[in-house]
């Protein structure tokens, strides 16, 4: 009950109004440098760090956490309205997000989004100021081989993002394998596939290659029909709002993926993306719509953004207990602590309570406010698509290419995202699913480094993965995941004979 | 009210200089931080802009991040557009000095104008607090039974921390080659490897490990500079016998071809920072060590250092001679 006395007093300390006051400036910055291309939250506080020297710790690092949380809320925003993804975290959400957008349901898609994430990430505040010392001790002795069985988990479910046809969803994803293997190799430091080009040397950027794909993959293909075939863009069909459908449909998905997002957003190496994915699939799996999947189901936005917003939470359990920082922007947030000659660790809780507390307090705050700062832009934001098309995509291609070069200032950088889009293009004329090809290069290098590490750990030992019982439990998994459909047709069929 | 009104400015003020460095900025200096926001290179680069500003040594500065391939993209960037410029400026460390070996970059420290070295963070080699492992010399024996057996967490290779690792293999008698070194991105995976209990030993900056062995979780076996740290007592490799000393040191350099009275400027400007008293404040916060050096001198060790690493990357296989 201890944690009841701390929070409360906690409350006190983010309710004073200059604390209000950083906490709105906190959500209002997140938010916009969300929406904007290139520049994600950790380039933001880097910024103001030097200036926040002179202020007040409390309220700069309530601050630090209203931009971490307004980024990951504004980065969606993008993803649906134009197909952009901000970061990789919000590549499952752009997936049905946009289609519903451009069926005239863009209104309701970004309200679930932001309604899910402020559901998620309350839930996911409260896991952080109740089970954050439980939580980390199950963390910390999450092993490699774990990591890895989680990965084997995602890509035994990735197929519910192949679309129509299996063969082309494979292709797909084995392009994203391959494109994935570019780069230094993590394990000993040799480039592999670079082929010299300095800019491959840390690998093929996620979000380059996403809004590539998506955004001007999508924009050629567009213009590429345009005199022949155009497509529709509804801007609003029905209404604004989330209906009461939406609503029913929408508030398990958001339950379920702040369940997914906060345990894994807690791992170290856990990260945003697995659980978006992990969530998305769940959710066409429950779905009791599962033909809408790929034609703009709320559930797959609703899911995903949820997870997104609690894996943001997640990441603070270890920051504040560890003083682990398993984000860029944590690591940022870990600088200013250190600036105020703070130490997040084992002894911030004993040793600052008002700090820790108040700032817990104030996430729950910022995510109130966020809601109220949100909802009412989703009106604004939808009429974005009342744009006539040549000039929406256009617009789009600007934006696109401008996030591209404000994130990493190189030619080559950009010419990738010319030749993604190229090649999505291709992929659209003839029917690939664009998104197993992002989900490749997510997870393959992630898979690829913790399998070599488990295996160096143990001295190429691989009976680790059944021995542990965290690897067993998700390899096995796995396996029903991968065997129940078969068993399943069988079953069918052999009731089926029998009578 | 006072309190607020003193919020609300300074809060302007915050929302005002974000815009204007992400935007408008009238440069008189730009620093190059050849990695991504959060790592060591940008908050030196960050610390440098402060002190700069503050001191009014500076007008306004300009901190511009260009990340990749263990900071030889950004080098390659500025090598080309500082040429001649004496208002740019970037931030490296011994991790480019390794990064420019294994990658082959086109682009040396030798095309560089060398300015000075700042800070020289110490490494600290730690076992999980349950480990049997407690002094230095038991885990040389271990190393030298048998390298393959004994895993190290740590950074990046090649960084310092893999170095570091493979230093003292060599100098507990063992091959460099065989040492099972565990790289990790960053100190948040390593850290959680140590504190699980999986790995033998691990490596990485003495603040990034402090409250996990202040707080009884770690035990700090040796540190890696030459002199123990002011506030911890914690020996040195070589008050251990062992003979290995690396530091994980930062250092400022400016573009090709600037004349000898622009060195000599940027020098004494660089000389300005470190010696004010906003430049001890933040090493006494960062936790970072003084480590300058200038001139002909820092030049000297820029090459020694560029030896010296090419060796170790050699001996543990990463760079093939």
């Amino acid at each position: 009950m201890d944690s009841f006395v701390s929070l409360g007093q906690g409350f006190l300390v983010a309710l004073e109004p200059s604390k209000l006051l950083f906490a709105a400036v906190g959500v209002l910055l997140g938010t916009a440098v969300g929406v904007l291309p290139g520049i994600g939250p950790a380039l933001t506080v880097a910024l103001l760090l030097p200036v926040t020297f002179k202020l007040d710790p409390t309220g700069s690092l309530i601050m630090f956490a209203g931009i971490y949380y307004g980024g990951m809320y504004g980065g969606s925003t993008t993803a649906i309205l134009i197909n952009a993804p901000g970061e990789s975290a919000s590549v499952a959400t752009a997936i049905e997000g946009n289609k519903m957008a451009k069926a005239g349901r863009g209104g309701p898609a970004l309200a679930t989004s932001a309604i899910g994430s402020f559901v998620a990430g309350t839930i996911a505040t409260i896991g952080l100021a109740f089970l954050a010392p439980w939580l980390v001790e199950l963390a910390v002795n999450f092993g490699p081989w774990d990591y890895f069985a989680l990965m084997v988990l995602a890509f035994v479910t990735v197929s519910a993002t192949f679309g129509d046809s299996p063969l082309r969803g494979l292709t797909s994803l084995t392009i994203g394998l391959m494109l994935g293997l570019v780069g230094i190799d993590k394990l000993t430091g040799q480039a592999r596939m670079a082929f010299g080009v300095p800019e491959f040397f840390d690998g093929i950027e996620v979000t380059t290659l996403a809004v590539g794909l998506f955004a001007v993959g999508e924009a050629l293909y567009v213009a590429s029909r345009f005199k022949s075939n155009p497509e529709e863009i509804v801007p609003i069909k029905g209404s604004l709002w989330m209906t009461r459908e939406d609503w029913r449909r929408s508030w398990k998905p958001w339950l379920r993926g702040a369940a997914f997002g906060f345990p894994i957003g807690a791992l170290p190496a856990g990260g945003a993306e697995v659980p978006t994915f992990l969530s998305y699939v769940t959710e066409k799996k429950l779905s009791k719509h599962p033909e809408e999947f790929g034609h703009g189901a709320i559930e797959g936005v609703a899911g995903p953004e949820a997870a997104n917003n609690a894996s943001a939470a997640g990441t603070l359990v270890p920051l504040l207990t560890l003083g682990l920082p398993t984000s860029a922007t944590a690591a940022i947030m870990l600088a200013g602590f250190q600036q105020y000659g703070l130490n997040p660790g084992p002894l911030l809780f004993t040793e600052n309570p008002a700090l820790v507390w108040g700032l817990v307090a104030s996430l729950f705050i910022a995510n109130a406010m966020l809601l109220v700062l949100n909802l009412p832009l989703v009106g604004l934001w939808v009429r974005l698509l009342a744009i006539p098309q040549p000039w929406l995509y256009a617009g789009i291609l600007v934006f696109a290419a401008m996030g591209t070069v404000a994130a990493k200032p190189s030619v080559v950088e950009v010419g990738m995202l010319f030749v993604f889009g190229f090649l999505g293009l291709l992929m659209r004329r003839w029917d690939y699913p664009v998104a197993p090809m992002v989900v490749g290069l997510i997870l393959g290098p992630m898979a690829e480094a913790q399998l070599r590490r488990a295996m160096q750990m143990t001295l190429g030992d691989p009976m680790v993965f059944l021995e542990n019982p965290g690897s067993a439990t998700l390899l096995s998994l796995s396996a029903m995941a991968l065997l129940a459909p078969f068993v399943m047709k069988g079953l069918s069929r052999f009731r089926a004979a029998e009578d | 009210m006072s309190h607020l009104t003193k919020t609300i400015r300074g809060v302007a003020f915050a929302a005002m200089t974000l815009v204007a460095s992400s935007a408008f900025a009238q440069q008189e200096l730009k620093i190059i931080a050849p990695a991504g926001p959060g790592g060591g290179w940008d908050s030196a680069a960050r610390s440098i802009q402060q002190v700069l500003t503050q001191t009014g040594l500076a007008k306004s500065v300009q901190v511009v991040n260009v990340t990749g391939a263990g900071g030889t993209v950004g080098l390659a960037q500025f090598v080309n557009q500082a040429k001649g410029d004496p208002s740019q400026l970037m931030v490296n460390g011994i991790t480019m000095v390794g990064a420019i070996l294994t990658n082959k970059s086109p682009v040396t420290l030798d095309q560089v104008t060398p300015i000075a070295r700042l800070t020289g963070d110490p490494l600290v080699i730690v076992v999980p607090a349950n480990s049997p492992i407690k002094s230095v010399k038991e885990l040389a024996d271990a190393v030298k039974a048998d390298p393959a057996k004994v895993t190290w967490a740590g950074g990046s290779a090649g960084g310092a921390d893999h170095i570091l690792a493979a230093l003292f293999a060599k100098a507990a008698g063992s091959d460099p080659s065989k040492v099972n070194y565990i790289a990790f991105s960053g100190g948040g995976e390593a850290l959680a490897a140590m504190l699980g209990g999986r790995v033998t030993a691990g490596i990485s900056g003495y603040g990034e490990f402090e409250s996990q062995i202040k707080a009884g979780k770690l035990r700090a076996l040796a540190i890696s500079s030459g002199k123990r740290l002011a506030n911890a007592d914690v020996p040195t490799l070589k008050e251990q016998g062992l003979d290995v000393e690396v530091v994980n040191w930062r250092a400022i350099v400016a573009g090709p071809d600037i004349t000898a009275e622009q060195k000599k400027s940027l020098t004494e400007t660089v000389e300005k920072v470190v010696k004010s008293k906003e430049w001890a404040e933040i090493l006494k916060q960062r936790g970072w060590e003084d480590f300058y050096l200038a001139g002909e001198p820092f030049s000297a060790f820029l090459k020694e250092e560029q030896v010296r690493v090419g060796d170790v990357l050699k001996s543990v296989g990463l760079v093939k001679s």
